[in-house]
């Protein structure tokens, strides 16, 4: 009945500035606060809960984490119904009826009846993989939106992130050697329980600043040219100022500007305003916003970010 | 206030101070707070803010008051934090206002109406039946408050909706494996009954956008009173009230005792009784709250008599987005009981085109139709919707449905009022 034990290979995360540094290395830029977030859940061993609009980067981080720390990435996509057999184990129960009916004839008897419930028989879902005892080492869990999960679903993830243990009736209780680093997301299209949260270290991502996002398309689209760059970035964080269904997040800028490094004049390093227009559909997904955003007032904007 | 930040915190003085404000801190949250300054420079103050923020905020709401108490309590300016938007100050004590609603409230509010007596309440019931049919705006302070107290023994009976857990069943449904094979075992390996599981049922999610201007003053406070029941007895319930601008007062409405909870909402709400934007309002809904309150199937009801002073273009706009995400829109409309009424209101009309039930809320019995109704709200099929033709049509005082091709699809004539 020992706690589980330390995540090792914890090197990367001596300060909160030597993991941002880790991060960026591994192309994951975060800025302090989120830096102190994540080496805090770290140190204190607390599963780390991210909120933010889509398209800020949440996943990315629990990608960009199992990277620094060379380990496994296993992620749990939430969604309403979510329950045992999805998220933790399964038996393989056609396996298992053919096993019966095998047996068949002599059964009844109990040997029967364990001889079914046994590792063979057991699928393994992500989080049952997370605490199985058998890793090496800690493995990074992603429990992606988990707002889409119901409060069923919630409960058990309690318990699972207060003991980091999951008890099979039939097999015992199964413990977590190294605990997880767990990173939970949500994109608020729910509340999430108070309880849950608790268990957590909480942090909001907001949009990146401009020299954060810049930074961001600097190694992702690296054929863009430095003017050009800039002028992208400035435009879309204008563009999440205005009234707009949905905001473009760090992903669209990202396609963006991989389309500006494509059809713009890159001597030039201006963007034209048709060529804005003629790509709206990369940063913005409804229609209505299109339509609002289309002409005047993207030369508008085009202006007042140059 | 202790100086700069230096190793012998109060953490404990600052945890106090922010579940002062209003914030979920607790003894575990304060402990994490400690931990975590053993794991930074508790010398630099920037690190000891975002430590602390970083253990002790578990909501985005909190920030602006959490930045504020930090910057008082270990001195300083207020920490930078990036660019995110500034804040109701929902929970700092230092700007804490009363607004004209309280000061109404304290006006018209009877002090019978503050402890109920077992006597009064029996006197109450026969009053009760009087009152069913007497239009709110008609009623004498006395009336109102019995009426509200009668408000508080209504139960909305909100639609349920096929959720997508699984639950057993007695018959139909999925197979159940899991279940068919233990059973199995059970026999010897014999599989004598098949068992299966169907889709467990849930109530709807409950958003309630209630209008709180100057045109429906009258009504506002029972609006309130209203507000607060509903969300006391059905879990899922967001209220909102609007005006010339949108406020959120669920949180203000889930305080148990009525006058605290309106008293604490009143604080919250600066556009009492002024001008109506509801298409603004709507706008604000949809970018702000709509992603987090719409899912799951949300009823929304909107209670307004749809005067608005602003654009009818931007109010049509809004309810469409609005339609579109929202299971069902009831519009609650306290003229509606008005002999002759004719929604020929600019707003009114604007949004009718995207509505599916338009009632009336002006009496009791229009409190209890409406209660009863939302429990069989029939499902909402395509989102093709006839626009409402402008002139007024016989049957809409009865509060007839806005669509014919609805009306006729629809097992249950959605909209009309239940006569006696």
């Amino acid at each position: 009945m020992s706690e589980p034990a330390a995540s090792p290979a914890i090197s990367p995360a001596t300060t909160p500035q030597a993991l941002a540094e880790a991060l960026a290395a591994h192309g994951y830029i975060v800025d302090d606060a989120l830096a102190m977030t994540v080496y805090l859940a770290l140190r204190m061993q607390r599963p780390l809960f991210l909120e933010g609009a889509p398209g800020v980067g949440m996943t990315l981080l629990a990608s960009g984490l199992a990277e620094v720390f060379d380990t496994r990435l296993i992620r749990l996509s939430c969604y309403e119904g979510l329950d045992l057999a999805q998220a933790a184990y399964e038996w393989n129960y056609p396996r298992q009826l053919l096993a019966l009916q095998a047996h068949g004839r002599s059964a009844a008897d109990d040997a029967a009846i364990d001889d079914l419930y046994r590792d063979a028989f057991l699928m393994r879902r992500p989080l049952l993989q997370a605490i199985d005892a058998a890793a090496e080492r800690a493995p990074v869990l992603l429990i992606d939106e988990i707002d889409r999960a119901d409060d069923e679903f919630e409960s058990f993830l309690l318990e699972l992130l207060g003991e980091f243990q999951i008890t099979i009736p039939e097999l015992g209780t199964i413990r977590a050697r190294h605990r997880p680093i767990v990173v939970l997301t949500s994109n608020r299209t729910r509340d999430v329980h108070d309880a849950l949260k608790r268990r957590c270290l909480y942090h909001w991502i907001d949009y990146p600043s401009l020299a954060t996002e810049v930074e961001i398309v600097r190694r992702k689209v690296p054929g863009l040219g430095e003017q050009l760059r800039r002028r992208v970035v400035a435009f879309v964080q204008r563009l999440r100022r205005e009234d707009l269904s949905k905001l473009p997040g760090v992903a669209e800028t990202v396609d963006w500007a991989e389309a500006m490094s494509h059809v713009a004049d890159a001597g030039a390093g201006a963007l034209e305003p048709a060529t804005v227009d003629a790509t709206l559909g990369l940063l913005l997904k409804y229609h209505d916003d299109i339509e609002r955003v289309r002409g005047p007032l993207v030369e508008q904007l085009l202006a007042e970010s140059a | 206030m202790t100086g700069a930040a230096g190793p012998g915190h109060d953490v404990v003085g600052f945890a106090r101070a922010l579940r002062d404000a209003g914030l979920p801190v607790g003894t575990p949250e304060a402990a994490a707070f400690a931990e975590a300054l053993g794991w930074i420079d508790p010398l630099v103050r920037r690190e000891v803010y975002l430590a602390a923020r970083a253990t002790l905020v578990r909501r985005r709401e909190d920030l602006a008051v959490f930045d504020e108490l930090f910057a008082r309590f270990f001195g300083g300016p207020a920490p930078a934090r990036g660019r995110a938007a500034p804040l109701a100050p929902r929970h700092d004590p230092a700007k804490v206002f009363r607004t004209a609603l309280v000061a109404y409230m304290a006006e018209r509010a009877e002090p019978a109406a503050r402890e109920l007596e077992v006597s009064e309440h029996e006197k109450a019931a026969s009053e009760l039946e009087l009152l069913q049919r007497k239009d709110f705006a008609d009623c004498t302070p006395a009336e109102l408050d019995a009426i509200a107290r009668a408000m508080r023994e209504l139960r909305l009976d909100v639609t349920l909706r096929r959720s997508r857990r699984l639950v057993r069943a007695r018959r139909g449904g999925r197979l159940d494996l899991p279940r068919i094979v233990r059973d199995a075992a059970r026999r010897g390996g014999a599989v004598l009954a098949l068992a299966t599981r169907r889709p467990k049922l849930r109530r709807r999610p409950l958003v309630v956008l209630a209008d709180i201007s100057g045109s429906m003053e009258l009504y506002s406070r029972l609006l309130l009173q209203f507000l607060h029941g509903v969300t006391q007895r059905h879990a899922r319930t967001e209220p909102f009230v609007f005006g010339t601008r949108l406020t959120r007062i669920t949180p203000q409405l889930q305080i148990r005792r009525v006058d605290a909870a309106l008293d604490h909402a009143g604080r919250e709400i600066a556009d009492f009784a002024g001008g109506t934007r509801i298409g603004e309002c709507l706008h604000a809904f949809d970018r702000l709250h709509a992603r987090r309150v719409l899912g799951r199937g949300a009823v929304v009801l909107i209670i307004s008599d749809g005067w608005d002073t602003g654009d009818p273009a931007r109010l049509s706009a809004a309810m469409h987005r609005l339609a579109r995400r929202a299971h069902r829109i009831v519009w609650l409309n306290p003229l509606l009981g008005r002999a002759g009424y004719a929604p020929d209101v600019r707003g009114m009309a604007a949004a009718l085109a995207h509505i599916d039930d338009f009632l009336p809320i002006h009496d009791l019995r229009s409190l209890h139709d409406l209660a009863h109704r939302l429990g069989r709200l029939p499902r909402r099929k395509g989102a093709v919707r006839a626009p409402w033709p402008h002139k007024p049509r016989a049957g809409l005082a009865d509060g007839a449905p806005r669509s014919d091709t609805r009306a006729a699809r629809s097992p249950h004539p959605a909209g009309r009022r239940g006569e006696p």
